[in-house]
C-alpha cells in the first residue's frame, strides 16, 4: 500500500478515536449545560468524575490530525486553513473556552455560583465547537471549495456556509451528545438514579439521530454528491445497515439497562459512521480538486512519518489502555 | 492595521502567551517529581504535601498550554499557509513527534492528577516522571522545528519547490542543538526561580515554614543549577548566529560596520538612518571575541548586509541585551544563594536574600519573552532564513485584525484567571497549618 495510503487512513482512524474519545467528551459537556432536576449538581459530578482524568489525552487526537494533514498533506494542509479559516478560528475559540473552563471550575472556588459560571462556559463551547468541526468536515465533502494551482479561488465562504454542511454539523452534536450519555451510564453504575437520568438523555439523544441523519443524508444529495452516491451504492448499502443495527441494539440495550452492550453498539454505531464519510471522501481531501496523492508530501517524509506513526503506536497504545483500565476499568470504584 | 502586520502580531501574542505554559510544562513536572522523589526517600509527609500542592499548579498550567498550543498548531496553517505548504512535508516531522510526547504528557499527567489513591507510589512517581520527561521532549520537538526556520537544511531548492527532502537531516539542522539546549535550561532557570519566588515570598512572613523551606531549596536548587549552563549555552548558542546569520547577530548586537576587533555595544539606541548605535557602552575587542573567540575577530556589520534583509534593528538588540541583563542578574542571584548556602551549610534565608528571590521570580520568564523576541524578529524579513520573506506566507484572508484582538483578549483574561487561581492555590491551603506544626531547628 502507497504511504499516503496509509497515512489517509490513519487520520480517518484518529479521526473515529478522536469522535469516540473527545467527542463524547464535547457530549459531557452539552449535558453538564442540561444539568437539570434535584440532582443536577450530581449529574454535573458524574460527568466531571468521568471526563477528568482522559480528557487530556482525548484532545491530542486532533492534534494527531492536524500535524499529520501538514507533514505529509502540507499543500491540502494550506488550501483547507485558506478556505475554512472562518470555522477554524472558531472551533480555536471554542476549544480554549471549553478546556479552561472546565479546569478553572476544578479549581476556582467551590460556590454554588462560581461552579455554575464555568459550567456555562464550558457546556456552551462544548455545544458550538462539534458544531462547527461538523461545518468543517461537510465543507470538505461539499464540492464547493475550487482549489486551483494551490490557491484557494472561492473566497472565504465557500462549502461551510451551505444547507449540507449545517445538517453535518447539527448531527454531529446529536451524535456525541449520544455517545455520552450512553458512555454516562456505564460511568454511574452503583448509582441507580443518576444512571437512569441519563438513560433517558442516551435514548432521547438517540432517537433524536434517526431524524437529523435523514436530514443530512437528504441533503448530501445536492450538497456532497459524492457522499450522496457512495451511501447510495452497494457499500452504502452495507454501512446503512450495519449502522442502523449499531443504532438499533444500542437503544435496545438502553431500553433494557444493559448499559455495557449499549455503550459498545454506540461505538460501532459512531466507527461506523466516521468510515461511512470517509468511503464518500475518498481520494478526496477536499472535492473535487485536491487528493490524498494530489497533496502528498516528498517520499522520504511520508515513509518516515510511518515508521513514526508504527513506533509511537506501539509506545502510546500500551499506555493509553494503562490509563483507561485505571479510570475506566471494571474494578474501579464510582 | 495591514494584514501581514496583524498575522505577525497575532502570531507573536500567541507564541508569547504559550511559551510561558509551555516553560511551566516543562519544569513544574521536574519540581513536582524531584519531590515526590524526596517523599519516597524521607517518607518526611511535608514532600507529600509539596508534590500534591505543585501538581494542582502544573493541572492549571498545563491545560492552559494544551489549549494555547492547540491554537498555535491551527494558527499555522491560518495565518501562513504559504510557508506550510512549502515546509510543511520537510519539517512537519518534529511536529508529528511532538504529538507523540504531547500524547504522553497527558496521559501519564491523567494518571499522576487522579490517580494518588489509584496506584502504588512508586508507579505514581514514575508517571511525574514520564510527564517531566516528555514534556522536555515536546519542547526539543517544537525547538527543533523553529531551529529549521532559523537554518533551513535537508532540501533542495527546485524551481521554488522543494526536492530530495531528508526530514532527519532538516531535523538537524545546524542551529537544531544549541537552540533546544538553550530553551530547556531557560525552562528549568524560569521555573526554578519562578516558584522560588513564591515561597520565598511566604517565607518572608514565616520563616520557619517547614513546607516553604523545603519547597523553595527545590526550586532554589534547579534555578541556581540551571543558570549557569544557560549563560554558557548562550554563548554557543551566539556564535552559532555569528556564523549562520549574520545580519541577525549584527541587529542582536546594534554593530553596523564590519570591522576587525569589533567593540561589544551594550544598550544604547540604534538608529538605522544613521548607521550608529547611539548612547550606548563600548568595550573594544570584545564583541569579535564573544562571535568568534578571538579579540582580532571581524565581525560583518549591517551595513554589509542589502538594505531590504535587514531585521527591525532596534528591537532585536534592546530585546537581546535585555535577555543577556536579566541572565546575569540571575547568575549573580545564584552565587549569591551559593555563597550563602555554604558559608552556613543550609538554607539561605537572609530576609535581605529572600527579598531578592522574590524580586527576581518574573525575570526569567521575561528573559525568555525577549530571546523569543530576539530570535523571531531577528529572522525578519524571512519566515525561512534566505529562503522564503515572511510576506510569502502569510494567508490572504482580509481582516486579521478581528482575530488579533479577540485571541488578544482571551489571553488577557486567561492570564488574568490563571493568576487568581494560582495566588488562591497558595493561600486557601493555609501554608502554616502545614509548615510550622513542627519548627525547623536545623535550618531546612
Amino acid at each position: 500500500m502507497a504511504a499516503e495510503t496509509v497515512l489517509a487512513l490513519v487520520v480517518l482512524g484518529a479521526l473515529v478515536l478522536y469522535a469516540l474519545s473527545g467527542g463524547a467528551d464535547y457530549g459531557g459537556g452539552m449535558w453538564d449545560l442540561l444539568a437539570a432536576g434535584p440532582r443536577a449538581r450530581r449529574q454535573r459530578e458524574a460527568i466531571e468524575h468521568a471526563i477528568g482524568p482522559i480528557w487530556e489525552a482525548n484532545h491530542v487526537w486532533l492534534i494527531l490530525v492536524v500535524v499529520i494533514l501538514f507533514t505529509a498533506f502540507p499543500a491540502a494542509f494550506a488550501a483547507l486553513m485558506t478556505a475554512l479559516h472562518v470555522p477554524l478560528t472558531l472551533v480555536l475559540l471554542g476549544i480554549v473556552a471549553r478546556g479552561s473552563a472546565f479546569v478553572f471550575r476544578r479549581y476556582d472556588v467551590q460556590a454554588d455560583a462560581v461552579h455554575r459560571r464555568w459550567s456555562r462556559v464550558f457546556g456552551v463551547a462544548s455545544f458550538l465547537t462539534p458544531f462547527l468541526l461538523g461545518l468543517v468536515l461537510g465543507a470538505l465533502a461539499s464540492g464547493d471549495i475550487r482549489v486551483a494551482g494551490g490557491r484557494v479561488t472561492t473566497g472565504f465562504l465557500a462549502g461551510w456556509t451551505g444547507p449540507f454542511a449545517i445538517g453535518v454539523g447539527l448531527f454531529a452534536q446529536g451524535l456525541f451528545a449520544f455517545l455520552a450519555a450512553t458512555y454516562l451510564t456505564v460511568d454511574t453504575e452503583g448509582a441507580p438514579d443518576l444512571q437512569e437520568d441519563f438513560r433517558r438523555r442516551a435514548l432521547l439523544s438517540g432517537l433524536s439521530l434517526a431524524p437529523a441523519a435523514a436530514l443530512a443524508f437528504a441533503l448530501s444529495r445536492r450538497g456532497a454528491p459524492g457522499i450522496f452516491q457512495m451511501l447510495t451504492g452497494l457499500w452504502g448499502l452495507l454501512l446503512f445497515l450495519g449502522t442502523s443495527a449499531c443504532a438499533l441494539g444500542a437503544l435496545a440495550a438502553l431500553w433494557l439497562r444493559r448499559y455495557r452492550w449499549a455503550r459498545a453498539a454506540a461505538v460501532g454505531q459512531v466507527t461506523l459512521i466516521l468510515l461511512g464519510w470517509g468511503l464518500g471522501q475518498y481520494p478526496y481531501l477536499i472535492v473535487p480538486d485536491v487528493t490524498f496523492e494530489g497533496a502528498r508530501a516528498a517520499g522520504p517524509t511520508l515513509r518516515m512519518l510511518v515508521w513514526a506513526l508504527a513506533v509511537g503506536a506501539v509506545l502510546l497504545l500500551p499506555s493509553f489502555a494503562y490509563l483507561f483500565r485505571l479510570f475506566k476499568g471494571r474494578d474501579r470504584q464510582a | 492595521m495591514s494584514d501581514l502586520l496583524s498575522a505577525r502580531v497575532l502570531m507573536a501574542v500567541s507564541l508569547g502567551f504559550h511559551i510561558v505554559f509551555a516553560v511551566a510544562g516543562i519544569g513544574m513536572p521536574l519540581l513536582m517529581a524531584l519531590a515526590e522523589g524526596l517523599w519516597l526517600r524521607t517518607r518526611e509527609p511535608v514532600y507529600l504535601d509539596l508534590a500534591r500542592r505543585w501538581a494542582r499548579g502544573t493541572a492549571i498550567l498545563f491545560a492552559v498550554g494544551a489549549v494555547s498550543g492547540t491554537v498555535l498548531a491551527f494558527e499555522l496553517g491560518l495565518l501562513w499557509p504559504g510557508f506550510m505548504a512549502f515546509a510543511g512535508g520537510v519539517i512537519g516531522m518534529p511536529f508529528s513527534l511532538e504529538g507523540f510526547a504531547f500524547f504522553t504528557e497527558a496521559i501519564f499527567l491523567g494518571i499522576y492528577l487522579y490517580g494518588w489513591e489509584r496506584i502504588s507510589p512508586g508507579a505514581h512517581w514514575l508517571a511525574g516522571v514520564l510527564v517531566a520527561a516528555s514534556g522536555v521532549a515536546s519542547g526539543v520537538f517544537v525547538v527543533t522545528a523553529n531551529a529549521w526556520m532559523n537554518a533551513p537544511a535537508g532540501f533542495r531548492l527546485v524551481g521554488g519547490r522543494v526536492a530530495e527532502v531528508d526530514p532527519v537531516a532538516a531535523m538537524l539542522n545546524p542551529a537544531s542543538l544549541n537552540q533546544v539546549v538553550h530553551m530547556a535550561l531557560a525552562a528549568y532557570v524560569a521555573t526554578g526561580f519562578g516558584v522560588a519566588a513564591v515561597h520565598a515570598f511566604f517565607l518572608l512572613r514565616d520563616r520557619g515554614s517547614r513546607f516553604h523551606r523545603r519547597a523553595f531549596a527545590i526550586a532554589l536548587v534547579a534555578g541556581a543549577v540551571t543558570i549557569p549552563l544557560e549563560v554558557v549555552s548562550g554563548d554557543f548558542l551566539a556564535k552559532m548566529v555569528a556564523r549562520n546569520q549574520p545580519a541577525k547577530f549584527a541587529a542582536m548586537e546594534g554593530h553596523y560596520r564590519t570591522a576587525a576587533g569589533a567593540a561589544l555595544v551594550i544598550g544604547g539606541l540604534p538608529d538605522d538612518a544613521a548607521r550608529e548605535t547611539r548612547w550606548a557602552i563600548r568595550v573594544p575587542g570584545l564583541l569579535s571575541f564573544l562571535a568568534h573567540g578571538d579579540f582580532g575577530a571581524t565581525v560583518t556589520g549591517l551595513a554589509d548586509i542589502p538594505r531590504d534583509e535587514w531585521p527591525p534593528t532596534a528591537v532585536v538588540h534592546l530585546a537581546f541585551d535585555l535577555m543577556v541583563a536579566l541572565g546575569v542578574a540571575l547568575l549573580a542571584l545564584a552565587a549569591w544563594a551559593g555563597w550563602l548556602a555554604w558559608r552556613r551549610r543550609g538554607l539561605p534565608d537572609d530576609p535581605r536574600f529572600l527579598r531578592a528571590c522574590v524580586a527576581a521570580g518574573p525575570l526569567g520568564i521575561v528573559a525568555i519573552e525577549a530571546g523569543w523576541t530576539v530570535t523571531e524578529v531577528g529572522r525578519q524579513p524571512w519566515i525561512i532564513w534566505q529562503v522564503m520573506r515572511t510576506t510569502e506566507a502569510v494567508t490572504p484572508m482580509p481582516g486579521l485584525v478581528v482575530p488579533l484582538v479577540v485571541f488578544t483578549g482571551v489571553f488577557l483574561l486567561l492570564a488574568a484567571i490563571v493568576a487568581f487561581l494560582l495566588r488562591r492555590q497558595f493561600l486557601e491551603t493555609d501554608p502554616a497549618r502545614v509548615g510550622s506544626r513542627r519548627p525547623d531547628t536545623r535550618g531546612g
